[in-house]
């Protein structure tokens, strides 16, 4: 049975699954968002915490995913055998590119720019709201773009804690050694990491054109 | 000001300043490089604050002002990169009266109002970026910017520094001519000498952060102290 075949026998599991593996992908990239985006800011505004931060991130994604996936299920709460564990740690991989993004974005600001804003009698959130963020937007849409095409491929793995998703096809592939069926959960990831690629980069674009 | 010193670390930046400027007038406060001009400026607009004596702004001290209140009621000029890369040129002139909560029909008013004060066709630049102007052109906006929410004081940071010589002449006319109009206090931040002397009613000569003359530009040509003499010397060559 080829590719295609295969998928318009299953199709309605097929399409089951790409909606879970997309819904995975878009609640861990929004939570990482809230969360990323704000932790960025803070940091800015308090270097001394930047290195803990920034390293803590930074360590955080360098837990091999599937044994990041295993050392969540036995914790209370976030832990669990199901989607709440897979979105925790997708969004422990998805928190790096967008905090560093936000931090690199923020910072790499002319501080000529910013002092020009106090000078003018601009707050803080004025500041933060009319200059620093309009102005650290591209790279931080940079960073979420990232986060989000590594969730696509970590979100792989989330079928190996019962989170369901394209994950499903690979494992259930591997296990039986049959290829169709790899590709039946590889290619979808692949083309939805691309498309999200895509269309958050129009998103950038529209962020950019409308101040 | 009175008796003020900054310092940042161990290093002196000022030094026992007095200074006062009388309503109306434009004092210029020259020096070298690193003589503390720029941090007597931003001493006024509370972007400095002083480690010993006050700054007393329109009768009260900076200390005791909300800084951004403080602000917003002084127009502040910047060289080159003050205006905000992403705003077209009409929102970077009524920046300060968006702050201040204006409507949208007044601001736009006020817009068009200031471009043509400074020189420049409201039709042609209202939503240009700054990218898209030339140093001079900038720097027209940025004194535009300045007095947009009609501030008694202005501040102005070597606002004509990075421009070619003809247009830093026609500037520099104009603003004589624009501060004497609006009868605007103004202090003004130069190491040029003959900037100096033709826009100041008074100058401040700074050297190592304490003033070391302080009286009009004729008075300047003639004062006996070094630091004075040698930028007199440069009027003469």
């Amino acid at each position: 049975m080829n590719l295609l075949e295969f998928v318009s026998a299953n199709r309605a599991e097929f399409l089951g699954l790409v909606w879970q593996h997309l819904t995975l992908v878009t609640i861990s990239t929004i939570l990482s968002i809230l969360i990323g985006i704000p932790a960025g800011i803070w940091v800015t505004r308090r270097p001394s915490v930047s290195g803990a931060v920034l390293g803590a991130a930074n360590v955080l994604q360098t837990i091999p995913s599937l044994a990041l996936f295993g050392l969540l299920i036995p914790l209370p709460f976030i832990g669990g055998v199901g989607a709440r564990t897979a979105i925790v740690a997708l969004v422990v991989y998805a928190l790096l590119p967008v905090i560093r993004n936000t931090v690199t974005g923020i910072r790499g600001i002319d501080p000529a720019v910013r002092e020009a804003a106090r000078g003018m009698g601009m707050t803080d959130g004025e500041l933060l709201r009319l200059v620093e963020l309009p102005l650290a937007t591209a790279v931080i849409m940079a960073g979420v773009r990232v986060a989000a095409v590594v969730g696509v491929g970590v979100a792989t793995i989330a079928a190996a804690v019962g989170a369901g998703g394209l994950g499903v096809y690979i494992f259930r592939g591997v296990a039986t050694v049959n290829d169709t069926l790899i590709l039946a959960g590889a290619l979808p990831a692949a083309l939805m990491a691309l498309a999200i690629d895509a269309g958050l980069g129009v998103i950038e674009r529209r962020l950019g054109g409308a101040k | 000001m009175r008796g003020v010193t900054v310092r940042f670390g161990a290093q002196v930046a000022v030094q026992e300043l007095d200074l006062v400027v009388a309503r109306g007038e434009t004092l210029v406060l020259l020096g070298r490089s690193g003589s503390g001009k720029t941090t007597t400026l931003k001493l006024i607009n509370a972007l400095c604050r002083p480690s010993a004596g006050e700054v007393i702004v329109a009768g009260r001290t900076t200390a005791s002002w909300e800084p951004h209140r403080l602000r917003r009621s002084i127009g502040y000029v910047i060289q080159e990169i003050g205006l905000f890369p992403h705003f077209t040129v009409e929102r970077n002139v009524t920046l300060v009266p968006e702050l201040e909560g204006w409507d949208p029909a007044r601001r736009r008013a006020r817009a068009d109002e200031m471009l043509t004060l400074v020189g420049l066709e409201p039709a042609a630049f209202r939503t240009r970026m700054p990218r898209e102007l030339s140093g001079g052109q900038r720097q027209r906006v940025g004194i535009a910017r300045a007095l947009a929410a009609d501030p008694p004081l202005l501040l102005l940071d070597e606002p004509f520094g990075a421009l070619d010589p003809l247009t830093r002449a026609e500037l520099q006319r104009e603003f004589a001519v624009l501060t004497r109009r609006l009868d605007k206090t103004a202090v003004f931040v130069t190491h040029d000498v003959r900037e100096a002397v033709r826009l100041g009613d008074r100058i401040a000569l700074f050297a190592a952060g304490r003033v070391v003359f302080d009286g009009t530009p004729d008075a300047f040509r003639s004062s006996g102290h070094p630091e004075a003499r040698a930028f007199a010397a440069v009027l003469e060559s």
